[in-house]
């Protein structure tokens, strides 16, 4: 046998054939790239909400030789991200990471990292309503029927109604895309400043809901395009300033509240992609002086 | 009472399974690109040990799984399935989660397998077929998991083959999917594949 943690649980949690069992509802999620795929979903040591699809789908896939990033929307080291790589760390005993170059798997909750990913890489997303129809048509027999004829004007009047109410689509996160010209797929509640990282991307994407039971994917160098009108095309977020640590644009920035009189600061969500450029020497209006503690 | 020995299964069954999968589901996210697949299996013949680890790795008690007339006329084949994976084996590839085809020249078409229903295209039949070899040219791929296009063959595929790779891509969401193993390798045809002339 191979070395296994200390703890006797079987490797990676999950019994041989519960892996088995989301081992092949993410065979057919490949195949048909958008569609959700039923699985069994198992209860989890962690309560529903907190990444059990995700958890799930990253024990099935995991091996030992894998390296393993863990984020909560964007940052490594939230409550959620250090769990999950915990549990990881005691039940796999697998190797862990925050940079993003150096993992070979990536779970993620509500964001894609920064740095543009590459063809070994497999982001995990954890997933709470996997049903883009869900809040537009609450019946699950009628959503599978609308996946199954492919009619979608349903979604399409929501995005209009935004258009007729805010004069623009006030979607702005969980914000629906096409898959391979086919599924509409909700992608989990990522900004929608992360959508067009989603299209063409040479890594695995793969979706796990763990109290809705559904599993699906996207595979790599696969078309992913956000839903819009001809007159309305998508756009992302934009923001007024740079971090206010390492400066960088064109990335998508948390507000931080600084005190009770309306100071504020705006900071990459992405923690690794911000610490690596100050370490480069970039710095925002509010970082710390180089050579000095943060 | 005559006893046979029974050819072992993995040896280390939690991570030459999950090996397995990886190499599987690699090959399923990259059409047509044969991936590495290490295996360290005697199974009884013709079952070939790249196809018996694909099985051992997937399937079980859920998965029907039906075998080919060369593979059922060799009753040492089911029972290694049967005591290795649990599975029981199907005469009808309607109702089979996975086929093994180990005379893919034998095969008379797709259409008798499962094909999954416009609700749930998932339950459709996966079929592992058996080859000799892979090579870069012989028709052309396109589709998701494909940056633009790349050239795909396999040794030995009837030649109809391509007419029934378009009706299963016709078919879609519905359709078969395709693991082809051999040679140390697996490549994946997912019914998202569309093959474009030779």
């Amino acid at each position: 046998m191979s070395a296994m943690p200390e703890i006797s649980y079987n490797f990676a949690y999950l019994d041989e054939q519960t892996k088995r069992m989301i081992r092949r509802a993410i065979l057919k999620a490949i195949a048909i790239p958008g569609y959700q795929v039923p699985f069994a979903a198992r209860e989890m040591p962690m309560p529903y909400g907190w990444g059990t699809g995700g958890v799930q789908v990253t024990a099935a896939v995991l091996g030992p030789d894998d390296v393993l990033k863990v984020i909560d929307q964007g940052a490594d080291d939230t409550t959620n991200a250090v769990a999950i790589r915990g549990f990881f760390e005691k039940t796999a005993g697998v190797a862990t990471t925050t940079a993003t170059t150096e993992a070979s798997i990536i779970q993620t909750r509500h964001r894609i990292p920064e740095t543009a990913l590459t063809e070994n890489q497999i982001l995990v997303y954890q997933v709470p309503i996997p049903e883009p129809l869900r809040f537009l048509e609450p019946r699950e027999t009628e959503t599978r029927q609308l996946h199954a004829l492919a009619e979608y004007g349903l979604m399409h009047v929501k995005l209009y109604e935004d258009i007729a109410r805010h004069g623009h689509i006030a979607t702005t996160y969980a914000y629906p895309v096409e898959v391979a010209g086919r599924y509409v797929m909700d992608p989990s509640p990522i900004p929608k400043f992360d959508n067009p990282k989603m299209d063409d991307c040479p890594a695995l994407q793969l979706f796990g809901a763990g109290r809705e039971k559904r599993i699906y994917a996207i595979p790599p160098y696969t078309s992913v395009r956000s839903l819009d009108f001809e007159d309305h095309p998508f756009k992302v977020q934009r923001f007024a300033k740079p971090c206010a640590l390492c400066a960088a644009t064109g990335v998508y920035l948390d507000e931080v509240i600084l005190d009770d009189r309306g100071g504020r600061m705006f900071v990459c969500s992405d923690t690794d992609f911000c610490n690596d450029r100050q370490e480069q020497g970039h710095r925002g209006e509010m970082a710390a002086p180089a050579g000095e503690a943060a | 009472m005559q006893t046979q020995e029974l050819a072992r299964g993995f040896a280390d069954p939690v991570l030459e399974a999950q090996g397995v999968f990886r190499a599987a589901m690699w090959a399923l996210s990259r059409p047509g690109q044969p991936q590495e697949l290490t295996v360290d299996l005697v199974p009884p013949a013709p079952l070939s040990p790249e196809a018996a680890a694909l099985a051992l790795a997937l399937c079980d008690y859920e998965t029907p799984v039906f075998l080919d007339a060369a593979l059922a006329a060799e009753r040492a084949v089911a029972d290694f399935l049967r005591f290795h994976t649990g599975a029981p084996i199907t005469e009808d590839p309607g109702e089979a989660r996975f086929a093994i085809i180990a005379s893919p020249m034998e095969l008379r078409g797709f259409s008798a397998f499962a094909q999954g229903s416009p609700d749930f295209p998932d339950a459709s039949t996966t079929l592992i077929l058996q080859v000799a070899g892979f090579a870069d040219h012989g028709f052309m791929l396109e589709g998701p998991g494909i940056k633009g296009r790349i050239g795909f063959g396999a040794t030995p595929l009837p030649g109809d083959f391509p007419a029934w790779m378009a009706a299963n891509r016709a078919l879609f969401p519905r359709g078969i999917d395709l693991l082809l193993a051999g040679a140390g390798q697996v490549a994946g045809l997912p019914r998202s594949v569309a093959i474009k002339g030779a």
